[in-house]
């Protein structure tokens, strides 16, 4: 007896929206395992990981916090995705928003806040756009994969935002540390919840959100990108620009990440500094997937994704297990996802060897 | 002339861990696979390498281990885009987060332990022969390594039967399904194949090159060894002069600040993934280059029952 894979007839719809479920599920039991073989008790293991951080007002308020990047820039970068157009740069298109955001909020100390948030998010998106846009000329007019490009520049962003924090933007008040000043307090996003870190980025961060699905399942532009992604022969045939297709796919992830990225040193941070992400933008990739690459599904991934960083630092307090294994758990939940997407187009199917197939043939006979 | 013989020793020495991934994901995409996961299949050579290496002391072993830890994370992949189905371009990009997810983790308590650095080996005879001598004949040993693995890669794909099936799997797996060839099969071993150099190079960088553990080390040599194989137009010989050319270019920044040039070292730093990109143009913007040079079925999934 073995297992073999059958094409199915038509696409199983109920397995695109299971498979996200089975992944996670998965994803809990292999963690079950890795936990025990780490001597840990796993019982204990997962109360640190996925019920400790939502057992208090403030650890929601961090779940939220920390999943209003993700959702972000997953729904940009799913815009690109649905299209073929693979932005894996989104990390450094949030350093970049970061940047701009940022020296607007420098440059304009003391000139009076009023708007000046407003004028600080402008700059972001445009920030991460600009950043995203090398990527998409370069694909466009030379044909270089924008998977690569995008993630050099990645690095030339960190790079970047190493440079200003270590010279030209350092705050001579630091003590020496590569770090900027103190953004003004009416330059920070406001708190929503007190006493917690949650604020105003979480409202903007839904609307980024709403304004994705408007666009994905309601425009006729973005209509034209899932064709494009679909089948880019009937694309082109019916006239869409596959030009058009990359420009808005790169940008609409930039411009996000870039917002994110903003939303991050106008937040939590509320400065410059050397390191501003955990890694948002490819955890950001991983939530576009299991959200199947719809805004809605998106909303829900980023908070599973968001629990996982809080886990991990839960479990570095508790367990004093490196909070790395985050990185760890989001890897294998992609993993995962991917093997159980299988089943949306094929289905396992037990196959008997012939001989005692016709043994049991033979037995029913007599 | 004397002065020039660190600078070519170093960018030898920087080159060979992109020799070893950018050859191991050259016979891979040959066969028609795209394994994006590079970065993280090197990063989890290296941890394996390095912990090999401090268990047993022995930097073979450690060599032996990093080959491993690659092949059996390229195994995941090969199992989800192979007898899975899944997409290439995002089973790949998983592993890359994987490997550096996993490494990190694996990788924390080698935080502060150093390895000695590794002696070099001079080719008796050879190695005396001035400037030649000690940059190409008083290498680590693994760089010699490397240089036949380029040989026996050069042999294989293009002189040998074997070499023929695999870029016929690359080109036309149906055709090459039609008279006989087990194309999952031939994939699975390139795809195997390629894993385990990014783990050699990957041990060659925490065992050998630095030698120690830092986490994220490869810093994105695993992307740039991917785009090494772009820029060669899928040919051997002219990876192994884009490596070395990126060693040089990652080298240039130690050179150019013990010279004193007043050039900021982020700037310096940036300089290997802006050429990767300048090269990338260079060579993709001739979109007939790519076309006639890319092994046709690059990237697309194959199942045999159509």
């Amino acid at each position: 007896m073995r297992l073999k894979l059958e094409a199915r007839p038509v696409p199983s719809p109920a397995m695109r929206y299971l498979s996200p479920l089975l992944a996670a599920a998965l994803t809990v039991v292999v963690g079950f395992v890795v936990f025990s073989a780490l001597g840990q008790n796993p019982l204990a293991a997962f109360r640190a990981f996925f019920i400790q951080p939502l057992s208090s007002t403030n650890g929601i308020a961090e779940l939220l916090l920390k999943a209003s990047p993700l959702m972000m820039i997953a729904t940009g970068l799913a815009v690109g995705f649905r299209a073929n157009v693979w932005n894996i740069g989104a990390e450094g298109q949030l350093i970049a928003g970061a940047i701009a955001g940022g020296g607007v909020a420098l440059y304009a100390e003391g000139m009076g806040a009023g708007g000046l948030l407003a004028v600080m998010v402008v700059a972001g998106a445009l920030g991460g756009m600009v950043w995203a846009a090398i990527p998409a000329f370069l694909r466009t007019r030379f044909n270089a994969s924008e998977i690569l490009t995008s993630l050099m520049l990645t690095y030339v962003a960190a790079l970047l935002l190493s440079y200003l924090v270590h010279e030209p933007w350092r705050d001579p008040q630091g003590f020496n540390f590569p770090q900027s000043k103190m953004f003004d307090d009416a330059l920070l996003f406001p708190i929503l919840v007190e006493t917690t870190r949650l604020n105003a980025s979480f409202l903007v961060a839904l609307a980024v959100v709403a304004a994705g699905w408007v666009f994905i399942n309601k425009s006729f532009l973005g209509y034209q990108m899932r064709v494009a992604g679909l089948a880019d022969a009937a694309a082109r045939y019916a006239g869409f620009s596959a030009k058009r297709t990359i420009w808005i796919g790169m940008l609409a992830g930039g411009g996000a990440a870039g917002i994110a990225g903003l939303a991050e040193v106008a937040g939590p941070i509320g400065q410059l500094t050397p390191s501003i992400s955990p890694g948002y933008g490819f955890a950001a990739i991983i939530v576009a997937f299991v959200g199947r690459l719809n805004p809605a599904g998106i909303l829900l991934a980023s908070l599973l994704m968001s629990l996982l960083y809080l886990g991990g630092e839960q479990a570095q307090i508790e367990l004093r297990l490196p909070s790395a294994i985050t990185g760890l758990f989001q890897g294998m939940l992609l993993f995962f996802l991917l093997g159980a997407d299988v089943l949306i187009n094929y289905r396992l199917r037990v196959v008997r060897p012939v001989h005692a197939a016709a043994a049991t043939a033979a037995g029913k006979a007599a | 002339m004397d002065a020039l013989v660190p600078i070519l020793v170093a960018t030898l020495a920087a080159g060979t861990p992109l020799v070893f991934a950018a050859l191991g994901e050259l016979v891979t995409e040959k066969s028609g696979v795209l394994n994006l996961g590079v970065e993280g299949m090197m990063l989890c050579g290296a941890i394996a390498g390095f912990a090999a290496t401090v268990a047993s002391g022995s930097v073979w072993v450690g060599v032996l281990a990093g080959m491993g830890a690659g092949a059996a994370t390229a195994l995941i992949f090969a199992v989800l885009t192979l007898t899975l189905q899944a997409n290439q371009v995002a089973a790949g990009l998983a592993l890359s987060i994987f490997g550096v997810g996993l490494s990190a983790f694996a990788g924390k308590p080698f935080e502060s332990v150093a390895l000695p650095s590794p002696q070099a080996f001079g080719i008796p005879g050879l190695a005396d022969i001035p400037l030649v001598g000690p940059v190409l004949f008083a290498q680590q040993p693994l760089v010699y390594v490397s240089w036949a693995l380029f040989g026996l890669v050069s042999w294989f794909l293009y002189r040998s039967r074997a070499g023929l099936v695999l870029r016929a799997v690359g080109e036309s797996p149906t055709s090459a399904n039609a008279i006989g060839y087990p194309v999952i099969g031939i994939r699975y071993l390139a795809t195997l194949f390629g894993g385990a150099m990014a783990g050699v190079g990957g041990a060659y960088l925490s065992v050998i090159y630095t030698p120690m553990w830092v986490e994220n080390m490869t810093s994105g040599r695993g992307w740039i060894a991917l785009a090494l194989v772009v820029f060669a137009t899928w040919r051997p010989g002219r990876v192994l002069a884009g490596a070395y050319l990126f060693g040089g270019v990652t080298i240039a920044q130690f050179f150019a600040q013990g010279a004193g040039a007043a050039v900021s070292s982020q700037l310096l730093s940036s300089l290997p993934y802006l050429a990767t990109i300048i090269v990338l143009v260079l060579i993709s913007r001739n979109l007939n280059v790519i076309r006639l040079n890319a092994p046709m079925s690059l990237g697309k999934s194959y199942h045999p029952d159509g």
